[in-house]
């Protein structure tokens, strides 16, 4: 019987609209626009000034502390501008902007698509490499990779957990490079073992995938401790905490990681990047992006570069579609709506979603009917309807009593809510509120 | 049966002394002394509870008042001196002054000067939208609109202008308890000391990007170009992260600023009309609506 997390959950429809498309390789922007602060934890600061000219893959942020990632030009060029630009919220945060002049690239990057199998390699070299290219966790949480493997003493990694759920609806990035990267994602996962020290690994993929689920048991021979997860199709498995659940049966408790328990989950994206950082020396300056939507002409996969501005990128898949409501960064259920097509696309963003005018718009919120469907549908096992509710009160103290730190802010609960409370919205500034308290008290 | 009458008389009787004696003896052994200042002081402030002071209502200011020597910086803003000099009267002290204070909101930005960029369709509140994007329009200092101070006031002193789309303080209600500076998250409104005739003259932005972006969302926003600071012959205006602001301590109301800001960034409200220019405009579309 397929595997999953038995707390809550819900069931979107799936919409995979991209899933037989490969991924593509557009042409290369123009210019792109680099936020400094594209992983969680310290931007990085600029290490190059305007007029300097840059080759792609050279760093031009560095990291500024050990929770913090490198960041690399991703075309080569001129530094143009450093200020502040705005990004998906409309607030304006530091970046610099490159503006493209040939396509030449730092010497020891390997950028040809040759699979190189040399395993060869010592702990500190992977995890040095890692840190080196800037590698974050590119499900979407992006925290920087090196950190979770830097062990810190007195604990033990027992097994390493590859999250091919992709269970939010419309994205098939995952999929995609499941299905063409195997190989690599296999090697990939190889180097993770051997930087955390364990034997055995665990990849989880979700049903629905079932071509690539039947692609890795075929590869997986060649490659000892290495074993393919079906997991039921249900969202949020991609979760951390769900997917730990669903793999191992195991729950991590609220205030530990998942290295408490002995496992360190890692996105089937962030494997192949670090495939590439490792055997490739290429650093984090890609990645592959799902652009889909209803009205979309080919909704498609691309891979793209790190700080292409969407207008850029938009031409070449074709336009915006017409009566576009809304144009969502991530996906349906966990993404943002952006302010503006002048916004650049950065290691955390999985997908662009082209809602229609008609799908846009939200259903006016009326009183909540206490069906107690959220609280049903919470994978957290939290209240959303009293999280809510006490963060519109301001009443943040009683909020953080009752967990709504614990939130890992899925939506189930917008979702599933029929008075179309705005419920995620609320916890949102509960949580960012009394979060915001602990670190003034910290202090 | 007769018996039984009196048996019950007498054992309520001494059961009734007996308790007596206890809550007599208690009552002399375990009283707690309490000032009567203070249900004095209570009585005297205005008894609105809405924590403008900074105590949770009334009585706990009143007690911090009475156990207090100095009283320093304990004061009711919805009081005002009026009350506070009773206070002082009834202990015996020199009573604290204030110059009153009102709230102004200092943001201009209706549709007709700050175009809508983008449709929110949340729920309707302040500070969701400022957890969560820019707002409807380019500008990411000013007034969202949603009227989370008008919730926050407790003496119906704020209104929404339904055309400018931005809240509107009545000087006459207003007593400056700060519930809506607290409100507001993104700290558009302040407390600014009455004048005569509750005349004013502010900086009505806190835009703080610089002077060709500030405008380019929003017509009438302080672009920071110093104007105002040369021609002030009192040292009110300071300008910090290219916005301008005029201390009300210092302002002696000559209007000269507001002649010469290029944005009409400056208002002046309550003066009497003089010849027709252009902040006059401004002016009328934002002056209080007569109810």
């Amino acid at each position: 019987m397929p595997k999953t997390f038995l707390q809550g959950g819900v069931h979107p429809p799936e919409c995979k609209l991209s899933k037989e498309k490969a991924i593509v390789t557009p042409l290369l922007p123009d210019r792109v626009l680099i936020p400094l602060s594209q992983h969680i934890g310290s931007p990085a600061i600029a290490c190059v000034g305007v007029g300097d000219q840059v080759k792609t893959g050279q760093v031009i942020a560095k990291s500024s502390g050990f929770v913090s990632a490198n960041i690399h030009a991703s075309i080569s060029g001129t530094v143009s501008k450093i200020g502040d630009f705005s990004d998906v919220t409309g607030y304006c945060k530091s970046a610099l902007m490159i503006e493209r002049e040939g396509d030449e690239w730092i010497e020891e990057i390997d950028h040809t698509e040759t699979l190189i199998e040399d395993l060869n390699k010592s702990k500190t070299e992977i995890i040095s490499k890692i840190t080196h290219a800037g590698i974050v966790g590119l499900g979407g949480a992006t925290f920087p990779s090196h950190v979770k493997l830097t062990i810190p003493p007195g604990k033990k990694c027992k097994m390493l957990l590859i999250n091919g759920a992709e269970c939010e609806p419309y994205l098939t990035c995952d999929h995609r490079l499941m299905l063409e990267k195997t190989e690599e994602i296999l090697i990939g996962i190889r180097l993770l073992m051997i930087a955390l020290e364990v034997s055995h690994a665990k990849i989880g993929i979700e049903e629905n995938k079932a071509d690539a689920i039947s692609q890795f048991n075929r590869l997986i021979k060649k490659h000892p401790g290495i074993s393919v997860v079906s997991m039921k199709t249900k969202y949020p498995q991609g979760g951390e905490k769900q997917l730990i659940k669903a793999l191992t049966g195991q729950e991590v408790s609220p205030g530990e990681i998942p290295l408490d328990i002995g496992v360190i989950p890692f996105n089937i994206g962030t494997v192949y990047a670090i495939y590439e950082a490792v055997q490739k020396n290429k650093p984090l300056i890609e990645r592959t992006v799902t652009l889909t939507g209803k009205k979309m002409g080919t909704p498609s996969n691309f891979r793209v570069r790190i700080g292409t501005i969407l207008s850029d990128i938009l031409e070449q898949a074709g336009g915006i579609p017409e009566n576009t409501g809304k144009v969502i960064l991530g996906g349906p259920m966990m993404g943002k709506a952006a302010n503006s097509l002048n916004i650049p696309i950065t290691k955390g963003c999985s997908g662009i979603l082209f809602v229609e005018e008609t799908e846009s718009f939200r259903k006016p919120a009326e009183p909540c009917i206490r069906c107690a469907k959220c609280v049903s549908s919470c994978p957290m096992g939290l209240e959303p309807y009293l999280l809510g509710k006490l963060s519109e009160m301001g009443q943040f103290e009683k909020a953080a009593h009752e967990g709504i730190t614990l939130c890992i802010e899925c939506g189930s609960c917008s979702f599933i809510c029929p008075a179309n409370r705005p419920l995620l919205d609320w916890i949102r500034v509960g949580k960012n509120a009394v979060l915001k308290q602990a670190r003034v008290s910290k202090k | 049966m007769m018996n039984i009458f009196i048996y019950t008389v007498i054992i309520l009787v001494l059961l009734g002394s007996v308790a007596a004696v206890i809550l007599y003896y208690i009552a002399q052994n375990f009283k707690v002394y309490e000032d009567p200042h203070i249900d004095q002081v209570t009585e005297t402030l205005p008894g609105a509870n809405c924590g403008g002071c900074g105590f949770a209502g009334c009585r706990s200011l009143a007690e911090a008042i009475v156990k207090s020597e100095e009283a320093t910086g304990l004061y009711c803003p919805v009081g005002g001196d009026n009350v506070m000099n009773k206070v002082a009267e009834l202990l015996g002290r020199t009573a604290q002054t204030k110059t009153p204070a009102v709230a102004v909101v200092r943001c201009s930005g209706s549709p007709e000067f700050r175009p809508r960029t983008s449709v929110y369709d949340g729920a309707s509140s302040c500070a969701l939208i400022h957890s969560m994007y820019i707002g409807d329009t380019g500008c990411p200092y000013g007034c969202l609109g949603c009227g989370d101070c008008v919730v926050a006031c407790h003496f119906d002193a704020i209104k929404m202008d339904p055309v400018t789309m931005l809240p509107v303080v009545d000087d006459a209600l207003c007593t400056a308890c700060g519930a809506c500076v607290k409100a507001c998250p993104r700290s558009i409104i302040e407390l600014r000391n009455k004048a005569k005739k509750d005349r004013k003259i502010y900086v009505s932005c806190v835009n703080k990007d610089k002077g060709g972006i500030a405008r380019k969302y929003c017509q009438v926003a302080c672009i920071g170009c110093g104007k105002c600071l040369k021609v002030c012959e009192f040292e009110a205006i300071t300008i910090t992260d290219n916005l301008a602001f005029i201390d009300s301590k210092q302002c002696k109301l000559c209007r000269k600023c507001v002649e010469v800001c290029p944005t009409g960034a400056i208002l002046e409200l309550n003066f009497p009309p003089k010849k027709t220019g252009e902040n006059m405009v401004i002016q009328k579309s934002i002056s209080v609506p007569t109810t």
